[in-house]
């Protein structure tokens, strides 16, 4: 478990912008009419997309939105780590993958650069732009080390590489996410030795299948059941 | 040839990301073929295939999917809609497979979420996957759109079962890999596991029958049913069978993801596949081989092993995610349990006190056995707190968190008490000085 608290510092208010509210209508239509609580993660998100973090007014904001109690609200926004309670980087925001199978391949030296180049951990820098933490297991093993930088996946990282990075941000620019080793994905570098049968892709797989494997002999329709 | 699996035998042909994911390059590769002949067998001849193919749950625990789909309420009761909920909730350190298959190969999940729920009877199916995979999601609900625009899934689509399938995200909690506390965080509340009985085939999501199913068990299923149960029972050995998608991360040349038959021998899968150990054989010194939460096993019985589920728990060790995670000699072996000791105390949802506390503790008390600091006798008082956590909590985070230490200590207790007495070796005064409880 982790300690979580809400920021000292509160902005007066908090509303949806049109298009937010346009995609937490989205959300609403995926559960259940009765079931609206449902979709208090992917509000809390939306908040977060617009704001850069969730703020007091957002919970109750959020709990007016779906009917819900305020505490409930805000037993999720603490529970869940993915959750931002302060201000973070607004230029880039790192977080660092620093479990196990990330650590054996490098990830503290990231560390080291992060240190450097943006300050201590979990503090924004000073021109409000940078910031930093150290997450758990982002499930990018293969691809180790890595970090996310605002939403998406930078792997394969060695110290200089996350530098430039940082510096390519810091110069304005958008650095592609993605493996920095000249991988597509987790495949073994410059040695895939599978999935090279071309006849996998030139379409033979998808004939007509005249008789399934093991077939009942008088296929029966299945009853089909009122929606509910 | 490499490794034991022939190219035709693969099911993910789209691994790597190096064809279209989208819905025209899927159905070149076989997807949605003879879809509706499967669905017009029936549910009984679905779930008796999959049971026939020794299909085991592929998220961890390896229970047998068939079985899992039959404990589902034969007749639909007025007012309770029975759900399938697909687990892309990947958090366990070492795994990323599912992240493979969702945005390279989502078709494959889609075809196999329409015909899992027709097998249980379910009209709508939710997938939670993990906050983190942004991009992840983003392709497989551009694939879900494919999917409704060409009537393959949603009402009156081609197959003749009204389908929905919606996709959840979460807010980045292991714990919600968890079946009852993933419905638990569906439902919109904190990722709580819940008490068992009743299970979710009884009373799941919103209280309704569902199944909780692993993305690989889902994504599997399709290609099982048009090849056939005995083609998928034709790999690995009785009890182990069919194809898997391992994972290899750590120290070996070549860090991937790579689908290969059941119980392959593990020398064979890094060899093959990784490019061997970092350094060579000789070099090796660990290896975690299924996701943080199994023991890890030593180098000689490493490389004697057999990748499956039986072989790997005669070692008391386990295959859970099949995410191999490798050691060399370079590796502080404390440090790296002491680090999943701290993921286990930050993952700790908090309701159970075995958990909440013991995690907590293990990890400090972990820390100082890297450093030396540590005294002797707290070998055995760790030993015995982790055994207390162990099966004593609502769910099996607490086992999780119990195992990884134990496996240190089973095979390297010997490299703890030597760091012990080396950090002691130039401190005359830390012999014999009051003992600090650990907090």
């Amino acid at each position: 478990m982790s300690v979580r608290r809400l920021a000292k510092d509160q902005p007066a208010s908090f509303a949806f912008t049109a298009e937010s509210q346009k995609a937490a209508q989205w959300w609403l239509a995926k559960y259940p009419e009765a079931r609206r609580q449902s979709a208090v993660i992917p509000l809390l998100w939306l908040v977060q997309k617009q704001e850069g973090w969730v703020s007091e007014p957002s919970i109750r904001f959020v709990a007016e939105y779906l009917s819900m109690p305020v505490i409930r609200v805000l037993e999720v926004a603490t529970f869940y780590v993915m959750f931002q309670l302060e201000p973070v980087g607004k230029v880039a925001f790192v977080q660092l993958c620093g479990t196990t199978p990330c650590m054996l391949r490098g990830a503290n030296d990231l560390k080291t650069v992060l240190e450097a180049k943006v300050g201590p951990r979990n503090t924004v820098s000073a021109d409000g732009r940078f910031s930093w933490e150290e997450v758990e297991c982002l499930g990018a093993c293969c691809n180790a080390p890595m970090a996310a930088i605002n939403d998406y996946y930078y792997e394969d990282l060695t110290p200089e590489i996350l530098g430039q990075i940082l510096d390519d941000f810091a110069a304005g620019k958008s650095p592609q996410p993605g493996s920095y080793e000249g991988r597509k994905s987790s495949e073994p570098k410059d040695a895939i030795q599978t999935l090279l049968d071309p006849r996998l892709y030139d379409g033979s797989l998808a004939k007509p299948i005249k008789a399934l494997p093991n077939a009942p002999e008088k296929p029966k329709k299945a009853k089909k059941e009122p929606v509910a | 040839m490499v490794g034991i699996l022939e190219d035709k035998d693969r099911i993910f042909l789209n691994l790597y990301g190096l064809q279209d994911w989208g819905l025209e390059g899927a159905r070149k590769r076989g997807c949605w073929n003879a879809t509706k002949a499967m669905l017009d067998a029936g549910p009984d001849w679905i779930i008796t295939n999959v049971k026939n193919s020794g299909l085991r749950g592929r998220g961890g625990a390896g229970f047998g999917t068939g079985l899992k789909w039959s404990f589902m309420p034969k007749e639909v009761k007025e007012g309770r809609p029975h759900y399938l909920v697909v687990n892309a909730d990947e958090s366990e350190p070492g795994t990323c497979k599912d992240r493979e298959i969702m945005r390279h190969d989502p078709h494959l999940l889609i075809e196999g979420c329409l015909i899992a729920s027709f097998a249980m009877q379910a009209h709508a199916c939710y997938i939670y996957i993990r906050g983190e995979y942004v991009r992840e999601r983003e392709v497989l609900e551009a694939a879900i759109k494919q999917a409704y625009e060409a009537k393959l899934i949603g009402r009156n689509n081609v197959h003749g079962w009204d389908f929905d399938l919606f996709v959840h995200h979460g807010g980045g909690a292991y714990i919600c890999g968890e079946e009852t506390a993933l419905l638990e965080s569906l439902e919109g509340k904190k990722g709580q596991p819940r008490l068992k009985p009743p299970f979710p085939a009884g009373a799941g999501l919103y209280g309704c029958p569902t199944t909780v199913n692993n993305v690989e068990s889902i994504a599997v299923v399709g290609t099982i049913l048009r090849r056939g149960a005995e083609w998928f029972a034709g790999f690995g050995r009785p009890n182990n069978t069919g194809t898997k998608l391992f994972c290899v991360s750590g120290h070996v040349n070549k860090p991937c993801n790579v689908e290969e038959a059941m119980s392959i021998p593990f020398r064979q899968l890094i060899d093959d596949h990784c490019g061997g150990i970092r350094g060579g054989w000789g070099n090796l010194k660990a290896v975690i081989p299924g996701g943080s939460s199994v023991r890890m096993i030593p180098a000689h019985e490493a490389e004697e092993v057999l990748m499956d589920f039986d072989a790997l728990s005669a070692l008391k060790s386990g295959l859970g995610t099949a995410a191999v995670i490798v050691m060399d000699k370079d590796t502080d072996l404390i440090k790296a349990i002491a680090r999943l000791a701290y993921f286990y105390k930050h993952e700790s949802c908090g309701q159970c006190t075995p958990c909440r506390e013991g995690t907590g503790w293990m990890w400090r008390v972990m820390e100082r056995m890297v450093t030396g600091e540590a005294d002797p006798k707290e070998i055995d008082t760790l030993l015995d707190v982790a055994s207390q956590v162990e099966g004593h909590t609502i769910c099996a985070l607490g086992d999780a968190a119990a195992w990884p230490i134990q496996g240190l200590f089973r095979h390297f207790r010997h490299e703890v008490e030597d760091r012990i007495s080396l950090y002691r070796a130039n401190r005359p005064h830390v012999q014999g000085a009051k003992l600090v409880a650990a907090e």
